[in-house]
């Protein structure tokens, strides 16, 4: 999505990231770089360290060096409270629906961190859905409806880094569709977003580039013209 | 008005509801401090007593040594408390957060014991009375008993403050960042929220609503530094009965359990004190989350 009359913004770069939890050392010496509106992906097995690069990017893990900027701020030294403020919105793994808060409320939960974000109308028209069932406690949706509420809750903040965890894990056939559709438009808008998936068929069509991650360090870098050539490397890591 | 009830004058049995919707009106507002503290902090507030107990002596003290009269003491007491709950929370809770709960009840438990221990001290352990204000001397007349104007004030404002604590809970979006801060502190951060903050802020406005029990409770219980000690024990198997952490299960059970304790003192005076711990033994065996409390 590069701009010919400007140069590429660099929204987010990872210089030798280690993160730990307690003991364990999970992040062994991460570099990336994302650009604004590119669609990267983080592939690799289970346990590779994927969900907990997305963790170290908002602050979430026990401990973390290196240095992580994100629009050019350095955050491994902020509280993890004002990473948000800087446009990262995230979207856990287990969703994050919130019981004992409808769905509306769930919806306006995140507080604003930029302007440019979607507003409610914009948000239901993308996810009618949400709107049937917005007085019905969170937990109460389906899975694929709390997938787009955990979606929809992070683009009304007018975060422009989205980090999505496994969105299309356990989802039925047409809401994965349903979630591709949305991630193009949400390309269209320029917003840049990180994928961690599972599901390569999903994530292949729609990616700039690709991440192969094994035992916490990036192992290949592939962009999505390379990607053919490059099927045999993933059969073997992947089994896809 | 003789209608017996189990050879019971109405007359009695009303009036002692009335008292024990009174006591109730206390239980619900600690037990309501303690749900909310609980339910975000994970911390059994072993000082809440202490802290009631701090909320009737400041306004004794102010009134004694400035002339600060009742209805200035409602308002300022609970700040001033809560102001120094904030610096207990911010200074020894957090140091201690990341440990395992018998640190903060233990660190709780010890506070309270030294503020206690530093009131009987200075000011010795028998009661002090608080003079009634003026504009709530006399009673009203209900028909079956004359009810004193003070304690009708209570009932109404203990509730009022409970509901208005409940539509802040329930209807704001500050009440929404507390139930979804209670849920997963994590994810709030990862949204913004500026989670160590409402953590100080919830452990004040618990301490505080203690505080305002208290400067309530002055002018109807003699104010002594044994006064929330002796409470304390109560309000905690109020708080198990409704169900650690339900907001709305403290309210309701503190109540409740004000109106149980009233009827057993007609019916067997004996058993009056031990009551809610048998409903609390009952409650545990039936329904171990308590009455209001969530599956685990």
């Amino acid at each position: 999505m590069s701009d010919l009359h400007t140069p590429e913004l660099e929204q987010l770069r990872l210089s030798n990231v280690h993160a730990f939890y307690g003991e364990s050392h999970i992040l062994h010496g991460i570099d990336m770089k994302v650009h604004r509106g590119e669609l990267v992906t983080l592939l690799g097995r289970n346990g590779s360290g994927r969900s907990t690069i997305l963790k170290s990017i908002m602050g979430m893990v026990g401990r973390r060096t290196g240095s992580i900027m994100i629009n050019g701020k350095e955050t491994a030294t902020l509280p993890a409270f004002r990473i948000p403020r800087l446009g990262a919105g995230y979207c856990p793994e287990e969703r994050g629906i919130f019981a004992s808060l409808d769905v509306e409320e769930n919806l306006l939960l995140p507080p604003t961190v930029r302007s440019g974000g979607m507003n409610l109308d914009e948000i239901y028209e993308m996810f009618p859905n949400l709107y049937e069932r917005r007085r019905s406690q969170g937990t109460r949706l389906s899975g694929g409806e709390q997938q787009m509420l955990a979606m929809a809750r992070i683009l009304r903040t007018g975060a422009n880094l989205l980090l999505l965890d496994e969105i299309t894990e356990g989802l039925a056939p047409v809401i994965v569709q349903k979630l591709a559709e949305v991630l193009v438009k949400l390309k269209e808008k320029n917003l840049t977003i990180i994928l961690v998936e599972q599901n390569f068929c999903f994530a292949a069509p729609l990616a700039d580039r690709h991440y192969l991650i094994e035992h916490g360090r990036i192992i290949e870098e592939i962009s999505a013209a390379e990607l053919p050539g490059q099927m045999e490397l993933l059969h073997r890591q992947l089994g896809v | 008005m003789n209608l017996a009830l189990f050879d019971i004058p109405a007359a009695v049995l009303l009036g002692q509801l009335m008292l024990g919707l009174i006591n109730g009106a206390f239980y619900a507002l600690l037990s309501l401090g303690l749900a909310i503290i609980f339910g975000l902090l994970k911390v059994i507030n072993f000082a809440h007593g202490a802290q009631y107990m701090l909320g009737a002596f400041l306004a004794l003290l102010l009134f004694r040594h400035f002339g600060i009269d009742y209805w200035t003491a409602l308002l300022l007491v609970p700040i001033l408390v809560g102001l120094f709950g904030c610096a207990l929370e911010r200074f020894l809770l957090r140091p201690v957060a990341g440990e395992s709960h018998l640190y903060s009840l233990l660190l709780t438990f010890g506070l309270a014991l030294i503020i206690q221990g530093t009131f009987t001290n200075l000011y010795g352990s028998s009661g002090n009375a608080y003079p009634i204000p003026a504009a709530l001397r006399g009673a009203l007349s209900l028909g079956f008993m004359h009810l004193p104007t003070y304690r009708a004030w209570v009932i109404v404002a203990a509730l009022t403050v409970c509901l208005a604590a409940w539509l802040i809970i329930e209807k704001t979006r500050l009440g929404a960042y507390l139930r979804a801060g209670t849920e997963n502190p994590q994810l709030m951060q990862a949204f913004g929220i500026n989670i160590p903050f409402l953590v100080t802020v919830t452990y004040g406005f618990g301490v505080a609503l203690a505080a305002f029990a208290g400067v309530l409770a002055a002018p109807l219980y003699s104010v002594s530094p044994g006064m929330g000690a002796n409470l304390l024990i109560v309000v905690f198997a109020v708080v198990v009965i409704g169900g650690m952490g339900s907001i709305v299960g403290a309210v309701i059970t503190g109540l409740a359990m004000g109106l149980i304790e009233g009827l057993t003192k007609v019916f067997y005076p004996q058993a009056a004190t031990t009551v809610i711990f048998l409903v609390m033994v009952l409650v545990l065996l039936v329904k171990p989350n308590g009455l209001f409390g969530k599956e685990a």
